[in-house]
């Protein structure tokens, strides 16, 4: 990166500063650098932003719930990333592309996808449950880190193609160990790749705290790979928007990369099959439910005169009503048929694979005339 | 019809599959400026420019992982790996991304990357320079893999490598760069045997011998050495390790009942084993003897002064040949 760059736009690094517009009891703070990103955030914007951390607050709990009770084999919550993931994917335009973890219902919330989508990877019906290229969000993402090389090589193609669309690598504060963050880091800080690593900090990689994986801010590690690291308060919804506007005008208009290093907390268990009694405290939990992304933002609006009973009443009417949604749609969910085991390894004939496919058609056909063609009715 | 090196027929494929399609780019560690370390890409970049054949940060896992975010986008890249022991920081991209995401995405995301990778030893090479890793990688639901053999297939198989929508690891036998052969660069792609196709490369109705990729001009001479000792062997290219083409191999092992496989890599988990269980369990009535395999030893691959004791060579296949004909061998006398 060119040094003067860095001058001429001196708000983009700021790695040890904890960038924060929207204190958690709700007062709003100046910032030169970053308020005219988010000029345009009225209060009346500043409330659908509220309503779609509440909604998928609400559809999180939801997916937990049916988890419990056997409709899904697994759901990994995002309780308490709101703010982190709605305000970066409100950032992004329609032509931008999302490459994420498997955590980020709240992107995939921004970017269109349905209940039944978002359920079918948890439900065990396929590995994934929408098509990347309707959505503009790629099939989330499970191999630690592996997606930040994705949206590298995305943005590098787009930018050859003289595309200002940008794409946004979503990955949390473990993966940032993971060689390919790094080698991410590295090629798109090289190619200038218009992407925006965006790593939400939520402290905990299942048991491993995040001073395992950095000892320092890991905003500051964007500086070793010449790229501009900023440190924003990820449970402050206009925060996040704010510095995600920033790296994404930056992408648009060929300056490369930017680390963002939203600072947040998962206030749920890793998944639904962890136990984060066993590696954290009930007053770290507290603390950090002290600083909740969405009361605040109702704080904030209440100081201006807005009406923020009618707005929760609606909000909650609204997820109620997304959750209800939710929970018919996971039985919609069609079961796959047992010979779809095979479809879609390859895009091409493959003759090695037909013939497995059609050994197992005719041991399935075996049990055509019996009472029930499971195999264990034998 | 020309007369090209193999290595530089795979550079004339590059060259008209760049030509042929925008989306073709070329990703990997001195491939454009310098042209490769054996000089497989000499002058595409300048052909085609920086965006088309562009030299990468030395990151194996960040080549081949960008080549997927490349293909997300619709491109159709073409990475080179510099040598087959340099994969393996790339091999979590290509095992759980390169090849599942097809199947992951539900057909709706397609990877068609070709990872060329000279493969194989025989040059004296310092150490990782030798390997031969194909078996990992036809273990791997949704890989292709191939190998050429000659200029001529070299040519063809890495342009259709290209145009498929399936991942395909490209295997160039890097001790056969420099052999020359004819390549007919005016022959329509559409015409030309398919990539999964083996090819019968010497005609003989005692043994089958099959192999691929730098062993398939020993496994010929073996076959020359052998009919002056009477000995008639049928020797196959394989060219596709996965899917194998079965058909041809059965057709000739059901005529000559006899199976011999030679391969570099090592025999335990190799390729070679899945073609004697698959062989066996198509045409076991055929078979006059249990299949013979003559491979590297199950070893990491040794210092260059020691790999003619690890590489099967003429006159070890012919032993292996021997084996499967019950004619005096190394083995005779010996219980298994």
């Amino acid at each position: 990166m060119n040094p003067s760059d860095r001058d001429a736009t001196g708000l983009l690094t700021r790695p040890d500063e904890f960038v924060q517009l929207v204190t958690s009891t709700g007062e709003r703070r100046a910032d030169a650098d970053f308020d005219p990103w988010v000029s345009d955030v009225d209060t009346a914007a500043l409330g659908r932003l509220y309503r779609d951390m509440a909604i998928v607050r609400r559809l999180d709990t939801e997916a937990t719930a049916l988890q419990r009770q056997g409709e899904l084999g697994l759901w990994p919550p995002l309780a308490g990333q709101e703010a982190a993931q709605i305000g970066s994917a409100r950032a992004m335009r329609d032509d931008d592309f999302a490459f994420t973890s498997y955590r980020e219902h709240g992107v995939a919330w921004c970017r269109g996808v349905g209940p039944a989508e978002l359920l079918t990877v948890w439900r065990g019906s396929a590995a994934s449950g929408w098509n990347p290229f309707e959505h503009g969000i790629a099939v989330p993402q499970i191999i630690i880190g592996a997606q930040a090389l994705h949206a590298t090589g995305y943005a590098m193609g787009a930018a050859w193609e003289g595309s200002d669309a940008a794409t946004v690598a979503y990955f949390g504060d473990g993966a940032t160990s993971e060689g390919d963050v790094n080698e991410a880091f590295v090629f798109a800080a090289s190619f200038d790749a218009p992407v925006v690593f965006f790593c939400q900090n939520n402290h905990w990689a299942i048991s491993e705290p995040v001073g395992l994986q950095s000892k320092q801010h890991l905003a500051r590690r964007a500086d070793g790979f010449g790229m501009p690291g900023i440190r924003v308060d990820g449970n402050d919804v206009l925060a996040v928007l704010a510095a995600t506007r920033i790296a994404l005008d930056r992408a648009r208009h060929g300056k490369g990369p930017t680390l963002i290093e939203a600072v947040t907390y998962r206030m749920g268990p890793h998944t639904t099959a962890d136990d984060p009694k066993r590696y954290r405290t009930d007053d770290e939990l507290a603390d950090w439910r002290a600083r909740d992304p969405l009361t605040r933002v109702l704080a904030l609006l209440a100081t201006t005169g807005f009406d923020t009973e009618a707005l929760e009443r609606d909000v909650a009417e609204e997820a109620a009503q997304a959750a209800a949604e939710l929970r018919a749609a996971v039985t919609t969910i069609p079961d796959p048929e047992p010979m779809s085991v095979f479809d879609h390894v390859y895009a091409e004939p493959n003759s090695h694979l037909a013939r497995q496919r059609d050994h197992y058609a005719r041991y399935l056909a075996m049990f055509e005339d019996a009472d029930d063609t499971e195999r264990g009715a034998r | 019809m020309t007369t090209l090196t193999l290595g530089k027929a795979i550079n004339e494929g590059l060259r008209r599959a760049l030509a042929g399609e925008d989306k073709v780019v070329l990703l990997g560690e001195d491939i454009g400026t310098l042209g490769g370390v054996f000089r497989v890409t000499d002058g595409l970049k300048a052909e085609f420019g920086e965006h088309r054949v562009v030299d990468t940060p030395l990151s194996e896992a960040g080549i081949v992982g960008t080549a997927v975010g490349l293909a997300y986008r619709g491109f159709r890249p073409v990475v080179e790996i510099q040598f087959d022991g340099f994969v393996y920081p790339g091999f979590d991209q290509l095992v759980a991304q390169v090849a599942k995401l097809h199947y992951r995405s539900r057909g709706n995301v397609r990877m068609p990357i070709t990872i060329r990778m000279p493969f194989g030893g025989g040059i004296g090479a310092a150490e990782h320079h030798s390997e031969s890793p194909e078996a990992y990688f036809a273990h791997t639901a949704g890989l292709r893999v191939v190998a050429c053999s000659n200029p001529a297939d070299a040519y063809v198989m890495i342009q259709q490598a290209i145009a498929s929508d399936d991942p395909v690891i490209f295997l160039e036998p890097k001790r056969r760069y420099h052999v020359k052969g004819e390549v007919d660069e005016t022959a329509s792609l559409a015409d030309a045997k398919p990539m999964g196709v083996a090819s019968v490369v010497a005609s003989g109705s005692e043994v089958t011998l099959v192999t691929y990729g730098a062993l398939v001009q020993t496994a010929r001479d073996a076959a020359v050495a052998a009919a002056e000792d009477g000995v008639s062997i049928e020797v196959i290219d394989l060219r596709s390790i996965s899917p194998v083409d079965y058909a041809t191999i059965e057709a000739s092992v059901r005529r000559t009942g006899r199976l011999v496989i030679t391969h570099e890599a090592g025999q335990q988990g190799g390729v070679g084993a899945e073609l004697v269980a698959s062989i066996t369990e198509r045409c076991f009535e055929f078979l006059e003897a249990a299949p013979v395999r003559v491979t590297g030893h199950d070893i990491p691959y040794p210092p260059a002064k020691l790999e003619r004791h690890h590489l099967p060579d003429l006159d070890r296949i012919l032993d292996g040949v021997d084996r499967a004909l019950g004619r005096p061998n190394s083995l005779s006398g010996v219980e298994a």
